[in-house]
């Protein structure tokens, strides 16, 4: 399945995009973060936390093909 | 679902929020509001003083969260209406980036909810900010 991923502030500048669609299959979250350390490795320097469909989730969480999206740290207000 | 816009496009203007503050004249039930606004700060890292915060968010969900913190407000508090307004893009230093406007029949609500929202907001919503230095160099801010 096709799931889109975003990247937020100095994340997308990191990774040099705002969002991608990846093919990937029903496995936990920290799978999908383990390929992205992969593909982008200055992101093992970063803290990030990671959303899916618009809640935060954590590390064993099963991806359900939609939304994914990698937040560094809040900094509203 | 689609939840209600909290952003504005750069800086909050006194304008807006004195309007605001007009607007409720007519509801007469209320006695006391509490208003709380963010101001971007010209902090010195490293020699360099912040010209400006550039606020990017995940606005679906940051709308989203915005949409839950309200709804546990009201449960929380009696209150009689509520506000909150976030920017978007550059806000100079000195200029504002969060208004949030509470009311209710009583002040002791106010005081309490003030702090509830402001404090949700800053560690819920999905808002990310990136200080601006005057060499044009930046970094990326967190809350503390």
């Amino acid at each position: 399945m096709n799931i889109e991923i975003n990247y937020f502030g100095m994340l997308a500048e990191v990774t040099g995009r705002n969002s991608e669609v990846l093919a990937f299959s029903a496995t936990p979250v920290s799978d999908l973060k383990e390929f992205l350390f992969q593909k982008y490795p200055k992101l093992q320097t970063l803290d990030f936390r990671i959303a899916q469909n618009q809640e935060l989730v954590s590390e064993d969480t099963l991806l359900n093909g939609q939304e994914i999206a990698l937040l560094p740290p809040f900094a509203g207000g | 679902m689609e939840y209600k816009n909290v952003f504005i496009k750069g800086a909050i203007p006194s304008e807006f929020i004195a309007n605001s503050i007009a607007k409720h004249q007519s509801k007469t039930n209320i006695g006391a509001h509490t208003i709380f606004l963010g101001q971007v700060r010209a902090d010195e890292i490293d020699g360099k003083a912040v010209s400006a915060i550039e606020y990017t968010a995940y606005e679906e969900m940051a709308n989203k969260k915005f949409h839950e913190i309200r709804e546990a407000t009201f449960e929380k508090f009696n209150l009689t209406c509520m506000h909150i307004y976030h920017s978007l893009g550059a806000v100079k230093t000195g200029e504002i980036c969060l208004f949030v406007f509470v009311s209710s029949p009583r002040r002791k609500e106010v005081f309490n909810a003030l702090e509830y929202v402001v404090e949700a907001i800053k560690a819920e919503v999905p808002v990310f900010g990136k200080e601006l230095f005057e060499d044009a160099s930046h970094q990326w801010k967190v809350n503390s």
